[in-house]
C-alpha cells in the first residue's frame, strides 16, 4: 500500500514537471514562431517581452536570456546607432546570464561575438580595431565548442562581407565561408525544437549577393 | 482497498483533466513620468508566464490564470523596473504604471565650466584623440588642433596655449599628473616649435580654459591634463616616413602577464623639405632631431596599473636673421639642445578607496650661441605627488593630496654663471558633492609654498554644475590661481611673489551623439604681476573678460564632423615695462576657426579644410606716442589635409597631405622696429606654406584571423 502511494506520488510529481516542462516548450515554440516572422523593432520588442516573461517564470533556462539578447540585437540594428551601447549593453548582460546557466556554450558565445560586431557601427573609424579583434576572439572560442554550428560560419562570413577589402575582407574572401555555412545549416540538426536554428534565410541571402 | 482506488481515480483525474483555472482579465496604462504613453512595455505577474506588451497607445491587456497575492512587473530599456503588489482573485483588475526613466552615466552631471574634455572613455566629450590628430593645420600637434577650440588665441610665432588674454607660459602641460617643464622644443626666435608628444600616446586629454581642479596649480590661464594610455589592445609594430623624418617603434603585449613594454625611435631633417621650399630663415645648419621613448605598463593586480614612460630628444640647428638694425649684418642664432623626461605612475583601488602616485625626472640642456655670445642652460626638475581619492554615497568623491617639486636652474652668459633652485611644496583637498544626479558641487583649496620666493599661498577653487535638461546643463567656476613668475626674475628673486589670477566662469552647454553647442561667458582678473619698470615689484594686474561659443555638428551631413569656434576678448594688463594697462601683443579681439572634416567611405578617404581668422593684435611702434596702439590686419589661414587608409601587405596604412594657408594669404604677426624706429620687419610665417607628407605603418600581430584560419 505504501509503495503503491509512493509510486504513484512520483508518477505525479513526474507528470507535473513533464507538463511544466511542456508548458515551458510549448510557450518557447510559440515565441520562436512569432520572433522568425518579426520584421520590425515593435515586433522585436514584443518577442523580446514574451521572453522577458519565459524567463522570469523558468528562472534556470538559458535560452529565454538567449533569445532575449537576440532579440535586442535586432532591435539594435534598426534603431539609432545613438542607441546601439544600450541594446548591446542589455544584450552582454543577459549573455552573461545565459553563461552562468550554460557554460561553454558555442550558441552563447556566437551571439556575445555579434554583439561587439554591432558595436563597430556606432563609429567604424575609432571602434574597427577594437571590436572586430574581440568579435574575432569570441567566434574563434564558439567555432572551438562546436565546429558544426552554422551560426559561426555566417558570422564569419558576415564579417569577412563587411570588412573593407583593402583590410581582408571583401565578397570573395566572404563567399567561400557562406557556402560552407548554408553547408553546415543543412547539416545541423538542433538539439531540440527551441535551440537555436535561425540564420539560414541570411546566409543564403548573402550569397546571393556574393555571386553578383 | 477502497481509498486506494479513490486515491488512485483521484490521481488519474488530476492528471488526465487539464487544469482549467479562472481566469481574471489584468489591464491598464503604462506612461512615463511626462504622461507620455510607453509603447512596447512588458507587463506581467511576476514568477509567472502571463503576461503581454504595451500597444502604440501605451494600453494593455491580458488574462491570468494566477491567483492570490502577487506582484505585477512593469519593465522597460531605458526606465526603471515597477513591481506592484496586487490581489487576484477574478475580479477584473485595472493597474496603471508610471515608469521613471533610468539614470545612465550619460544623465549625471560633470563639472563643465572651463572644461574640454577628449577621451575615447567618456561619452560626454567633446574631441576623440582622434579628432585631434585629423584636424587640418594641426599637423598631428595637440597643441595645433587645441588651437581651434574656443579660449585660445592665434600666436603664430610663439609656441604655447594663449588662453583667454594670458601668455603660453600661464598654460602648464600635466601628464600623469606631473607637470612637463619643456613640453615644446626649445625656442627659435619667430618660429613657433611643435610640442614634443605624439598625440597617440594619450587616450584622454582634458583642456582646461579657466577654473581647473586644486589638484592642479602654478597655470594663471589654464592646464592641459593628458592621460596616457593603459595596456594597448595588441602587439603591434609601426613605421612612419614622412617629409621631415623616419621613425620606427614596437609595443609587445603579454595579455596573460597583463603587462606591455615598448620603444620608438625617430630622426628629423628637415634639410630636404627646406631645399624644396624655401624659409625665411637662412640656414646654417639645418635642424635635425634625433630621439626616442620606451614605455613598459603593467597590471599589478586587477585594479592595479604601474606605468613608465621616458623620452629623450637631441635637437641641433643653426640659422642667420636679417638684423634689422645694419645694412647687412646677419645674426646668428645656434641651438643644441638635449632632453631627458621621464615619468613613473602607479594607480590602485582599495576598496572605495584609489591611490595615485607619481614621480618624475627631467632634464633639458639648451647651448645658445647668439653671434659671438654663449648662452646655455639646464633646467632639472624632480618631482613626486600622491593622491588619494574616496567615493562617498552614490557618485560623490573626496581627494587630497599632495606634490613636491625639486627644480634647479643654471645658466650661462659667456662667462657669467647663475642659479637658483626651487623647493616647491603644494598640498589639496577637494570634494564633488552630488545632491541629485542633477546637482553637483565642487568645493577645494590649495596650499603652496616656494623656497626660492620664500613665500606660500592658499587657493580657494568651488564650481557648481546643474543639468538643466535631457543633455543640457548649466556650470559655474570660480578659483584663485598662482603661478611662480618666469625664470629670469626667479634669479634674483628680491622678494617677489607669486603672479595671481582669479577667475570666475559661467557656462551652458549642451552636448548629444551628434551636436554640441557651448557658451561660456568669463572674467579674470590678473593681481600681482611681475612689473620692471620703475623697480622690480608686483605691482602689475589686469583683466580679461569675454565670451566663447563653440558648436559642434556631427549628424546633420553624411558622414561629415564641422565645428566652429568663436572667442571675443577684452584684455588690458600692465605688467613687465608696460606704461599703463593696454591689451597685451598677444591678444586679439575676435578669433574664429571653423574646422571641416569628411569621410568618403568608398575610398576610404577622410579630408578636411580649418579656417582660421583672428582680427588684428596689437604690436609696438616707437613712433606711436599710443602705447601699443597700432594693429597688425586680421589674419586668415586656410588649411587642408587628407588622409587615405589602407593596407600594404599585411600593414594597417595611413598616408596624410596637409598643406596649411593653401590661398597664400600674407600673414603678419606683428612688426619688429629698427631702434630709430624708421624701419621695420614683418614678423609673420617661415613660410607661406606648410608642406607634410606622411605615411604609418601599424603591424598588429592579430591572433584571432590566424585562429580562424587554422581551424579551417
Amino acid at each position: 500500500m505504501k509503495k503503491t502511494i509512493v509510486l504513484l506520488a512520483f508518477l505525479l510529481a513526474a507528470g507535473i514537471s513533464q507538463a511544466q516542462d511542456k508548458k515551458f516548450t510549448a510557450a518557447m515554440e510559440k515565441q520562436l514562431a512569432a520572433m522568425d516572422s518579426s520584421k520590425t523593432k515593435e515586433q522585436f520588442q514584443a518577442s523580446f517581452n514574451a521572453f522577458e516573461r519565459i524567463g522570469n517564470a523558468e528562472k534556470n533556462e538559458w535560452l529565454p536570456k538567449y533569445y532575449m539578447a537576440f532579440c535586442s540585437l535586432m532591435m539594435g540594428y534598426m534603431d539609432d546607432t545613438r542607441k546601439t551601447d544600450d541594446y548591446c549593453d542589455k544584450a552582454d548582460q543577459l549573455l552573461a546570464l545565459a553563461d552562468s546557466l550554460s557554460p561553454n556554450n558555442s550558441e552563447i558565445y556566437a551571439l556575445r561575438s555579434m554583439s561587439a560586431s554591432a558595436r563597430i557601427r556606432v563609429s567604424p573609424m575609432t571602434r574597427g580595431a577594437k571590436y572586430g579583434q574581440e568579435s574575432g576572439v569570441l567566434l574563434a572560442k564558439a567555432k572551438e565548442l562546436d565546429a558544426s554550428n552554422p551560426r559561426v560560419y555566417l558570422l564569419e562570413g558576415q564579417g569577412l562581407f563587411y570588412t573593407p577589402p583593402a583590410f581582408g575582407g571583401g565578397k570573395d574572401k566572404a563567399q567561400p565561408v557562406l557556402e560552407d555555412a548554408v553547408k553546415k545549416y543543412e547539416a545541423f540538426r538542433p538539439a531540440s525544437s527551441i535551440h537555436p536554428a535561425w540564420g539560414l534565410p541570411r546566409a543564403k541571402k548573402m550569397l546571393e549577393e556574393c555571386r553578383k | 482497498m477502497k481509498t486506494l482506488k479513490i486515491i488512485c481515480l483521484f490521481l488519474l483525474l488530476l492528471l488526465a483533466a487539464p487544469a482549467v483555472p479562472a481566469q481574471t482579465a489584468v489591464s491598464g496604462t503604462v506612461k512615463d513620468e511626462k504622461k507620455a504613453q510607453v509603447p512596447g512595455a512588458n507587463v506581467f505577474i511576476k514568477n509567472s508566464y502571463d503576461g503581454t506588451s504595451s500597444d502604440a497607445r501605451g494600453n494593455f491587456s491580458f488574462n491570468t490564470s494566477e491567483s492570490g497575492a502577487m506582484i505585477i512587473v512593469c519593465s522597460m530599456l531605458g526606465y526603471e523596473t515597477v513591481e506592484k503588489p496586487v490581489t487576484i482573485s477574478g475580479a477584473a483588475l485595472s493597474v496603471d504604471f508610471i515608469l521613471k526613466e533610468k539614470i545612465s552615466e550619460l544623465d549625471v552631471v560633470v563639472i563643465s565650466a572651463g572644461t574640454i574634455e577628449a577621451s575615447d572613455e567618456k561619452k560626454t566629450t567633446v574631441l576623440k584623440p582622434l579628432d585631434i590628430v585629423t584636424t587640418a593645420g594641426a599637423n598631428g600637434d595637440v597643441y595645433g588642433a587645441l588651437k581651434t577650440l574656443p579660449g585660445t588665441q592665434q600666436v603664430g610665432e610663439s609656441e604655447g596655449l594663449f588662453v583667454r588674454g594670458g601668455t603660453g607660459a600661464e598654460t602648464k602641460t600635466v601628464i600623469d599628473g606631473m607637470l612637463v617643464h619643456n613640453p615644446f622644443f626649445s625656442s627659435v626666435p619667430d618660429i613657433a616649435q611643435r610640442g614634443r608628444f605624439s598625440p597617440f600616446l594619450f587616450k584622454g586629454t582634458v583642456f582646461s580654459t579657466g577654473g581647473y581642479s586644486a589638484q592642479y596649480g602654478q597655470g594663471l590661464s589654464s592646464v592641459l591634463v593628458l592621460e596616457t594610455q593603459d595596456l594597448p589592445d595588441r602587439t603591434s609594430s609601426t613605421l612612419a616616413l614622412s617629409s621631415v623624418g623616419v621613425g620606427a617603434g614596437h609595443n609587445q603585449l603579454w595579455k596573460e602577464k597583463g603587462m606591455s613594454a615598448g620603444f620608438e625611435v625617430n630622426y628629423t631633417n628637415l634639410a630636404p623639405y627646406f631645399a624644396l621650399v624655401k624659409q625665411a630663415q637662412e640656414y646654417v645648419r639645418n635642424p635635425q632631431f634625433t630621439g626616442g621613448s620606451v614605455n613598459f605598463r603593467k597590471k599589478t593586480s586587477s585594479t592595479g596599473m604601474l606605468k613608465f614612460y621616458g623620452y629623450f630628444n637631441t635637437g641641433d640647428l643653426a640659422l642667420k636673421r636679417h638684423d634689422i638694425d645694419s645694412v647687412d649684418h646677419k645674426s646668428l642664432f645656434d641651438l643644441r639642445n638635449e632632453n631627458v623626461y621621464t615619468n613613473l605612475s602607479w594607480r590602485e583601488y582599495a576598496g572605495r578607496w584609489r591611490i595615485d602616485l607619481a614621480s618624475s625626472y627631467s632634464c633639458n640642456r639648451d647651448r645658445i650661441l647668439l653671434d659671438a655670445d654663449t648662452i646655455s642652460g639646464i633646467s632639472q626638475l624632480s618631482q613626486g605627488r600622491a593622491m588619494a581619492s574616496r567615493g562617498i554615497g552614490t557618485r560623490s568623491q573626496v581627494r587630497f593630496g599632495g606634490e613636491y617639486q625639486y627644480l634647479t636652474e643654471d645658466g650661462r652668459f659667456n662667462q657669467y654663471t647663475r642659479g637658483f633652485y626651487d623647493n616647491y611644496g603644494a598640498g589639496f583637498v577637494e570634494t564633488d558633492i552630488y545632491f541629485s544626479p542633477k546637482l553637483v558641487a565642487r568645493a577645494g583649496g590649495r596650499f603652496e609654498s616656494s623656497s626660492v620666493l620664500a613665500r606660500t599661498n592658499v587657493a580657494p577653487r568651488a564650481s557648481l554644475a546643474l543639468r538643466t535638461g535631457r543633455h543640457s546643463q548649466a556650470s559655474l567656476a570660480y578659483g584663485d590661481f598662482y603661478q611662480k613668475p618666469d625664470r629670469d626674475f626667479l634669479y634674483f628673486p628680491g622678494g617677489i611673489d607669486y603672479e595671481k589670477a582669479t577667475h570666475y566662469i559661467l557656462n551652458y552647454q549642451v552636448v548629444t551623439d551628434s551636436l554640441t553647442f557651448r557658451v561660456e561667458l568669463y572674467h579674470k582678473t590678473y593681481d600681482q604681476l611681475v612689473k620692471t619698470v620703475p623697480v622690480l615689484s608686483n605691482a602689475g594686474d589686469g583683466y580679461a573678460r569675454g565670451i566663447d561659443v563653440f558648436w559642434r555638428d556631427k549628424k546633420s551631413f553624411r558622414n561629415v564632423d564641422y565645428w566652429i569656434s568663436y572667442t571675443y576678448i577684452d584684455t588690458k594688463r600692465n605688467w613687465r615695462d608696460y606704461p599703463k594697462p593696454v591689451m597685451p601683443t598677444f591678444a586679439a579681439d575676435h578669433n574664429a576657426s571653423l574646422v571641416f572634416k569628411k569621410f568618403f567611405p568608398k575610398i576610404r578617404t577622410s579630408a578636411g579644410f580649418s579656417y582660421l581668422y583672428s582680427t588684428g593684435r596689437p604690436y609696438y611702434n616707437p613712433n606711436n606716442p599710443e602705447f601699443l596702439g597700432d594693429r597688425t590686419y586680421d589674419l586668415h589661414s586656410l588649411n587642408l589635409n587628407a588622409s587615405y587608409l589602407t593596407r600594404i601587405g599585411k600593414a594597417f596604412t595611413v598616408v596624410v597631405l596637409s598643406v596649411t594657408n593653401v590661398p597664400g594669404f600674407s600673414q603678419v604677426y606683428g612688426y619688429r622696429y629698427s631702434s630709430d624706429g624708421l624701419r621695420r620687419e614683418t614678423i609673420g610665417p617661415p613660410a607661406k606654406r606648410m608642406i607634410f607628407a606622411g605615411l604609418f605603418m601599424s603591424f598588429g600581430q592579430d591572433r584571432s584571423r590566424e585562429v580562424l584560419n587554422n581551424n579551417n
